[in-house]
């Protein structure tokens, strides 16, 4: 059974009180609305798509530690990488939150991996995917998302 | 006569509350989303389905009797709970917002038309929103909000103001789920009737704390769950007046509610069994009435006092704490302390409160205009029952502790 710290390691919480890329990009061209009615954590995340590859990324929005550290560590993963990389770090990820005990991709997880305690609290996946949905839509070009 | 009251000889009556959560004592405090079962609900439903089970209104057999009187037993001990002036007032439904969409369906579809109002307050749960505006919708009907204040009062002087001719239903909660505001019922009844208006009542969140009288609320309808009343789930109630349900429609049709069937034509059943079509929870009702005699039992002169004290004590300790915000906080309230903390979203503290046994709600408790009211996304919500005690509200202050040590 995990614990408490598992859950909130160090860098989550310094994720969450100093997002990374916290601010609306004003020449974005791929943006998408993320919404989790359960909870109502809010994300507007915005991405600069030049050439296949993410030049620039960020995020607006409200949620709680996880959903808000998970999105500031995404940006900072996806940031500078071609479309293709973000998609496989987003099976990656995904992968790592909703398959307890499954093997991980360390290297394309990176830091990331730090955030693999929260597979053990169900009831957190959805904070912890919110962002990552959403970047899925934008890259997809939907505009909204939902996840419950 | 009521016995003394014992917290400790109460929670030997509630088996879920010896359990362990997380290796920690689990300490309740959701009862705003649902609440315990005393061991007599469980033995009731346990007892009927051992001994009883038949279907109601039907057979001859000796336990379809048996089952009917079971069913209509638990319908005269909710009358009575509620001074209700007779049985056929009493609709089972399957909970509060059944309930209201009954209302929604049967009476505003027949009485409401274009340009018409319907009124609301700010402080609705959901199920209190969204059938009205489906229904304002449908037929061109206006949905008015009654605005509150930041207490989490009723702004009384702008319901009145927004009362006129075209007024022609005002649903109104009792207790505010996310805020725990007590609104003056009888004055808001009174108003929408100088006005010529019915008065529909949420009670959902209002039944477990307080005596409910709806002859001296003189209101038109009133709904709540059984379980948040300590019965079961799956079981709610709908009083309406009489003169109400009698000129109403049906809402489901099928078996039951009818007295004959035609192709030409069905004539439908008196009152109560006309909106009761299908197969009732027969368990879920006698569940219901053992809830009823439980909480008759302990009597709500006590229940009152103690969770009166209970939430005395938990917004005095709450208070202290630096960095946190009772939302809510009207002069009469019933057991609920919703907050936020600046350090932690809601759903953080629920989690870190959660890995010590102590159950809250966090989020939005669908009332998510009550949220935009006051600016924020969520709280975390403490809801108090008649078996919580100040050890709770201690472990509660030790967990937000715990919040505060992990957010520092």
């Amino acid at each position: 059974m995990a614990g408490l710290s598992d859950l909130y390691q160090e860098i989550l919480l310094e994720h969450n009180s100093k997002p990374r890329n916290f601010r609306a990009v004003d020449d974005a061209n791929q943006t998408a609305d993320g919404y989790n009615p359960l909870c109502g954590d809010q994300i507007t995340l915005y991405l600069k798509v030049v050439e296949g590859v993410i030049d620039d990324v960020g995020f607006q929005g409200t949620g709680c530690a996880i959903s808000r550290a998970s999105a500031s560590m995404m940006t900072q993963s996806i940031k500078g990488q071609s479309v293709e990389k973000a998609k496989e770090i987003f099976d990656a990820f995904h992968y790592m939150i909703t398959e307890p005990g499954g093997e991980l991709d360390l290297d394309t997880l990176g830091d990331l991996e730090t955030l693999s305690g929260i597979n053990e609290f169900p009831t957190r996946i959805k904070c912890a995917v919110l962002a990552w949905h959403t970047m899925n839509a934008a890259l997809s070009g939907e505009s909204k998302v939902t996840t419950e | 006569m009521t016995t003394t009251f014992n917290v400790n000889k109460i929670r030997n009556d509630f088996p879920i509350l010896k359990q362990q959560v997380n290796g920690c004592p689990l300490v309740y405090l959701d009862n705003g989303a649902t609440s315990q079962k005393p061991q007599s609900v469980i033995d009731a439903i346990v007892n009927y389905y051992s001994t009883t089970n038949s279907n109601v209104h039907r057979g001859v057999h000796t336990m379809s009797q048996q089952a009917t009187d079971g069913y209509e037993g638990a319908r005269a001990k909710v009358r009575q709970f509620i001074n209700a002036s007779d049985d056929r007032e009493i609709i089972f439904t399957r909970n509060t917002t059944e309930g209201i969409n009954l209302v929604a369906h049967s009476y505003g579809r027949q009485n409401i038309g274009p340009g018409d109002d319907i009124i609301v307050s700010n402080m609705e749960h959901h199920s209190n929103i969204v059938p009205w505006q489906m229904l304002c919708e449908e037929k061109g009907a206006n949905l008015r909000v009654v605005p509150i204040d930041d207490a989490g009062e009723l702004l009384v002087d702008e319901y009145e103001k927004m009362l006129s001719s075209r007024t022609k239903l005002v649903s109104i909660t009792h207790v505010s789920n996310a805020l725990g505001t007590i609104l003056p019922a009888a004055q808001i009844a009174r108003m929408a009737h100088a006005h010529g208006a019915p008065i529909l009542f949420d009670g959902a969140q209002a039944v477990p704390h307080m005596p409910v009288d709806v002859q001296e609320l003189d209101c038109d309808f009133y709904v709540f769950s059984g379980h948040k009343l300590f019965g079961p789930t799956g079981i709610g109630i709908l009083y309406g007046k009489a003169e109400y349900l009698e000129a109403m429609p049906p809402f489901l049709g099928g078996g039951e509610m009818i007295k004959s069937v035609t192709f030409e034509k069905t004539i439908y059943n008196d009152l109560p069994y006309k909106f009761e079509g299908g197969t009732p929870d027969i368990a879920g009702a006698i569940g219901l009435g053992a809830a009823i005699d439980y909480v008759n039992d302990l009597g709500f002169d006590q229940i009152t006092a103690h969770e009166d004290e209970l939430l005395r004590y938990g917004t005095d300790a709450l208070s202290t704490i630096e960095g946190l915000k009772i939302i809510g906080t009207a002069e009469h309230k019933a057991g609920i302390l919703s907050f936020v903390m600046d350090l932690a979203h809601p759903h953080d503290i629920g989690t870190i409160l959660d890995e010590q046994g102590i159950a809250v709600r966090t989020g939005h408790h669908c009332a998510q205009p009550v949220m935009q009211r006051f600016q924020i996304p969520a709280t975390a919500r403490a809801s108090l029952a008649f078996y919580n005690t100040k050890e709770d509200i201690d472990a509660l202050v030790k967990g937000i502790d715990r919040v505060i040590e992990v957010f520092s």
